[in-house]
């Protein structure tokens, strides 16, 4: 989202894409879908709840050793011949893609989805270096055609109808598309052909990186992360540095749970394992890989308050079962990571000031950290973020003049008991049907939707301190 | 059952909104053979503080109740959410202060109302409020935070006039989340607005829940909509026979 979009405060978004029926049709459907499946992979899999621990175990304990796995993992890549390059920020991630392409000469490049070059809008420097950048999954693919950014961290186009895609293809393929999954995707499939063949470049993310044999994991649906990764001439995969496993044993732990999370498949239909370039005697892969290794806030945060986000396997689990992305989308946040997740690691790459407003974008309902697969517990770091706004004066002011006043009302019972009465006599305007439909000012925001009970004319304690019959 | 003793922690919102609430519950106990006491003076646990990041006052708060509540036997919740903030939150944020043990005490002994009807005394069978069909919706807190499902379903599903019907999204959060829902009314309100939906096709008369955060949401939507459907706490419901 550009600055001009996200000078639009957060609650403006989200009540902007409450108003469009197509993002609600196709967030009602994908999402439900999403909980159903999920739901029912993890209930004919009673092991699952125990590697979800375990998984968590691996995590927490990589972590804590977090360097030594990155020199084993460095050690490996560099030992099959790729190179790895160290990225402290977006912008060195960005100019270190950018030299290879041009050292390479490269003047097209295949993406497959990639959160982490979302995170660092490579697209956009690699277009403004010269090189075509070709998003090849076909959910990224229809979102680059219609110039937006991902609104779900697995699903990048589920924001739009299949009415909608199809309208798109015809407009900007320029050919006659019904609206029908399967012919929508023979067209994309026609047009990306052609583009593997002629891509120099092929660029990915990566779900895992596995320290002890230097191997790169994609975990895809649609083969082509395949393509990507054995096509064209140079591969550079871009990835935090958080994706560290130690062990083929310890990937394995992941993969058993991840695409039962994130699609409520038992396992996703490719998971391509891809260690180094081409070497003596194979008959496919790049000349070149590279390995980038993104920081972008994380490091910091292994000893900071966002550490366990960093767990995180960006499964989009958390996102499905959360009911204020389940209204409002993915865009409305306003930045590349949507949803109760996204939120932490906003905060973890563009500070806490970014996230003011998106701390409070959750109920806290809890169901994020119930469906992660990974068990983070979002909710209590949406808290502490929440506390540290407050308690470094970025909420504003009359927020926490209003929430001292509480705090003191709440510690002197005698103050209470005047609040009581005041509120009964504030209220007598507004609550003669014994329902109060319609309060002025800032007490107005629950009422439009909603009634209110009034203050009760004599209050539980009042009737336990004069009703005998009460007490007997 | 004789000889047992609780204490009732209103809440701020079953005070000062659900008066009746309190009242079911006094005399459900003390048809159970357990006396009941109120400690004076109480205002609110201090969630609303604790979940905005208010966590010094949120402190202050938590050290009163603990205060109030320090020689009760067992004290007894009608919220989930508040018993939750006692049970959970109260133990970390007293941890360094004076009243460390108080805490971790009274998290022990402090129950959400279903689970002390079920877990504590081991009585399921009541007679019925209201005739008809029933449904339940799980609040968050007692769903996720204490992980109780079954206490409100076992009491209804046994209840003596009442038949309890399956609610789709029944674990679905009804957009309340404090704050929340005035900080963000307009996502607060869509989510409301399908949780009345199916709250309304299950053709039920009575929609229970035991928490009065979400009641006050559902209840104010179901009254909004003027719909057929009663919001009622579960202490309503479990007190027809008076």
């Amino acid at each position: 989202m550009s600055d001009g979009e996200l000078a639009t405060p957060f609650r403006q978004r989200a009540g902007g894409a409450m108003k469009d029926t197509f993002l609600q049709e196709a967030l009602t459907i994908a999402t439900t879908k999403f909980i159903g499946l999920r739901r029912e992979a993890f209930a004919g899999f009673p092991e699952g709840e125990a590697l979800r621990d375990q998984a968590r175990a691996i995590k927490e304990a990589t972590l804590q050793d977090l360097d030594r796995h990155l020199e084993t993992l460095i050690a490996n890549v560099e030992r099959l011949g790729g190179h790895v390059h160290y990225a402290a920020t977006p912008a060195e991630a960005r100019s270190i893609v950018v030299d290879i392409a041009r050292r390479t000469g490269a003047r097209m490049a295949v993406k497959s989805k990639s959160m982490a070059t979302e995170e660092i809008h490579l697209n956009e420097a690699l277009e403004a270096a010269g090189v075509t950048p070709v998003e090849t999954d076909l959910g990224e693919y229809i979102i680059q055609l219609a110039h937006e950014r991902p609104s779900h961290i697995i699903a990048p186009a589920i924001h739009k109808t299949k009415g909608q895609v199809a309208e798109l293809f015809s407009r900007e393929l320029k050919r006659p598309a019904e609206p029908d999954p399967e012919a929508l995707t023979r067209i994309a499939r026609g047009e990306l052909r052609e583009k593997f063949l002629q891509a120099d470049l092929g660029i990915t993310g990566a779900n895992f990186a596995v320290a002890d044999t230097g191997t790169i994991v994609l975990v895809t649906n649609e083969g082509n992360g395949r393509m990507v990764t054995s096509l064209p001439r140079v591969h550079v995969a871009v990835m935090g540095v958080e994706k560290v496993v130690p062990s083929l044993t310890d990937l394995m732990v992941f993969l058993a749970i991840l695409a039962k999370s994130a699609t409520g498949q038992k396992l996703s239909v490719y998971t391509s394992l891809v260690q180094g370039p081409r070497r003596e005697g194979e008959l496919e892969g790049p000349e070149e890989f590279h390995l980038v290794l993104l920081d972008g806030g994380r490091v910091a945060q292994i000893g900071g308050p966002l550490r366990e986000a960093l767990s995180c396997l960006r499964c989009g689990a958390c996102l499905n079962v959360c009911p204020v992305y389940r209204q409002i989308g993915g865009h409305a946040y306003g930045y590349t990571y949507p949803g109760p997740i996204g939120i932490l690691l906003t905060a973890m790459m563009e500070g806490t000031p970014a996230v003011k407003d998106l701390a409070h974008a959750s109920s806290l309902c809890g169901a994020c950290a119930d469906a992660c697969p990974v068990r983070i517990d979002i909710p209590r770091m949406l808290i502490d973020l929440r506390r540290e706004v407050d308690e470094r004066k970025i909420a504003p002011w009359t927020e926490r003049v209003a929430f001292k006043l509480l705090a003191r009302l709440l510690q002197h019972p005698r103050l209470y008991r005047v609040a009581v009465r005041a509120g009964r006599l504030l209220q007598r305007p507004f609550a003669g049907s014994g329902r109060i439909s319609r309060l002025p000012l800032f007490f107005g925001e629950w009422t439009r939707t909603r009634d209110l009970p009034p203050v009760a004319s004599r209050t539980f304690q009042e009737r336990w301190a004069s009703d005998k019959d009460l007490r007997a | 059952m004789t000889g047992r003793h609780a204490s009732l922690m209103v809440t701020c919102l079953g005070d000062l909104f659900f008066p009746e609430v309190g009242v079911s519950i006094v005399r459900l106990l003390g048809k159970l053979g357990v006396t009941v006491d109120v400690p004076a003076d109480q205002t609110c646990c201090g969630l609303p503080l604790f979940n905005s990041g208010y966590h010094a006052e949120a402190a202050a708060v938590a050290r009163r109740t603990v205060s109030l509540f320090k020689d009760s036997e067992h004290v007894v919740v009608p919220s989930g959410s508040c018993a939750w903030m006692v049970k959970h939150e109260y133990p970390g944020l007293l941890a360094n202060g004076a009243l460390a043990r108080e805490s971790a005490q009274l998290a022990a002994r402090a129950h959400e109302f279903s689970q002390f009807l079920v877990r504590v005394l081991g009585v399921t069978e009541f007679t019925s409020a209201v005739s008809g069909r029933v449904t339940y919706h799980d609040s968050c807190h007692l769903l996720r935070g204490l992980h109780e499902s079954q206490s409100p379903r076992t009491l209804l599903g046994k209840l003596k006039g009442a038949e309890l019907v399956p609610l789709t999204g029944a674990d679905e959060c009804c957009g309340f989340g404090g704050s929340f829902a005035v900080r963000l009314p307009e996502v607060s309100s869509q989510i409301l607005a399908k949780k009345v939906a199916n709250i309304e096709a299950t053709g039920a008369d009575c929609l229970v829940a035991c928490d009065a955060g979400c009641l006050m949401q559902m209840g104010g939507g179901l009254t909004r909509k003027k719909s057929r459907v009663r919001a009622l706490h579960l202490a309503e419901l479990l007190d027809g026979d008076r």
